[in-house]
């Protein structure tokens, strides 16, 4: 078959014959084509082990920016109950990023989740060769003359060798994928070091960088929306005396806004 | 006859749909020679759910080579082009 196909067997056939020219008598082929196979699958296992530490490592980001974005949900809203506008359109673009990074987050863990899978199903796969080949070196060792043992090595070899070409290339795919993982996950630990305030009365001190590209990359749309609608929620209007109130009201407490407009008629 | 989908497994397909196997992977060699992408990869996932849907899965003791072997079902276009001509998907 010609093309595409016929390419990668041709590759794969040189690779095997290579590794069956490395010793001259049978029995050495078989013991160094057995040795090389358990080498792949204890790299396999590496792999494997690589895999499970980013996944869990990008698990961890996860959960820190969940617990990120309900912070600045929360410190919105109370720069809003305190009158502060600004910064609680700044504390909202930065939750509208770390939902952003959020939803990414969730669709790599994915990946890893389906990469783990496939590598254990490899490694048990290719361990089930291993085995009869190692099976059927003992025949082949106890029952053939040299001469007919070299041909029964070369078929058993490159069934196996087969095996070992096709793991390895998943598993070089699966921790290239993952290395382009981390380097993500890098990025957002940076936006993670911007964090939450820390304090509220820090952010009279004006815009950082960080502010400045955060403004940038989040949709400031959303972010006015989102405010509109918390504003709403407070209940706290355009009437200058709600700002004077401060003290960090819960959404939703129309007692208080009837306290302090002087005989003005609340909407619903 | 025994076909290999690179980084999934070997499956054992009849005469006849080597064949038809065969008529798909022109096509696919075919829209890698033209450059046309989209083309590539609608043949190149006809070719992979082809093989899934016809053949059986080799079982896991059976120590055999493959008549063909096929790229990773996720594999790019540049990549796909690169095993066509030149160093190809498994460099040396």
């Amino acid at each position: 078959m010609p093309g595409l196909s016929g390419r990668m067997s041709t590759v794969i056939k040189a690779k095997i014959s290579k590794l069956l020219d490395r010793a001259e008598d049978p029995a050495e082929t078989l013991e160094y084509s057995y040795q090389k196979q358990i080498e792949l699958l204890q790299n396999v296992k590496k792999g494997i082990a690589d895999v499970v530490t980013s996944k869990k490592r990008l698990q961890l980001q996860e959960q820190k920016l969940r617990d990120q974005v309900v912070k600045l949900d929360t410190q919105a809203r109370q720069a809003l109950a305190a009158g502060n506008e600004d910064l609680a359109r700044t504390a909202l673009e930065r939750k509208n990023v770390a939902q952003t990074e959020l939803q990414s987050l969730d669709s790599q863990i994915a990946q890893l989740e389906q990469q783990q899978e496939q590598m254990t199903a490899s490694e048990q796969k290719l361990r089930a060769k291993i085995e009869q080949f190692r099976s059927r070196k003992e025949v082949i060792k106890a029952q053939y003359s040299a001469a007919e043992a070299q041909v029964k090595i070369s078929e058993a070899a490159t069934g196996v060798g087969e095996e070992m070409a096709d793991v390895g290339l998943a598993m070089q795919r699966a921790l290239d994928k993952t290395e382009n993982m981390k380097a993500r996950a890098d990025a957002v630990q940076e936006l993670e070091a911007a964090g939450t305030f820390e304090d509220l009365t820090q952010l009279g001190a004006g815009e950082d960088d960080i502010d400045r590209q955060l403004r940038q990359l989040s949709s400031s749309s959303e972010v006015e929306s989102e405010l509109a609608k918390m504003k709403a929620e407070l209940g706290s209007g355009s009437s200058p005396s709600a700002g004077e109130l401060g003290a960090g009201a819960p959404a939703g407490e129309p007692a208080q806004a009837e306290q302090a407009g002087p005989s003005q008629g609340q909407a619903p | 006859m025994i076909v290999r989908i690179a980084t999934e497994g070997q499956y054992e397909l009849t005469e006849s749909d080597a064949e038809a196997l065969d008529e798909l992977d022109n096509h696919a060699v075919g829209a890698c020679e033209h450059g046309d992408e989209e083309q590539f990869n609608t043949t190149f996932k006809e070719l992979i759910d082809f093989v899934r849907e016809h053949g059986a899965l080799v079982a896991e003791d059976r120590l055999e080579p493959s008549d063909v072997i096929l790229p990773p079902p996720d594999v790019s276009f540049e990549e796909a082009k690169a095993e066509f001509s030149g160093e190809g998907l498994i460099p040396g």
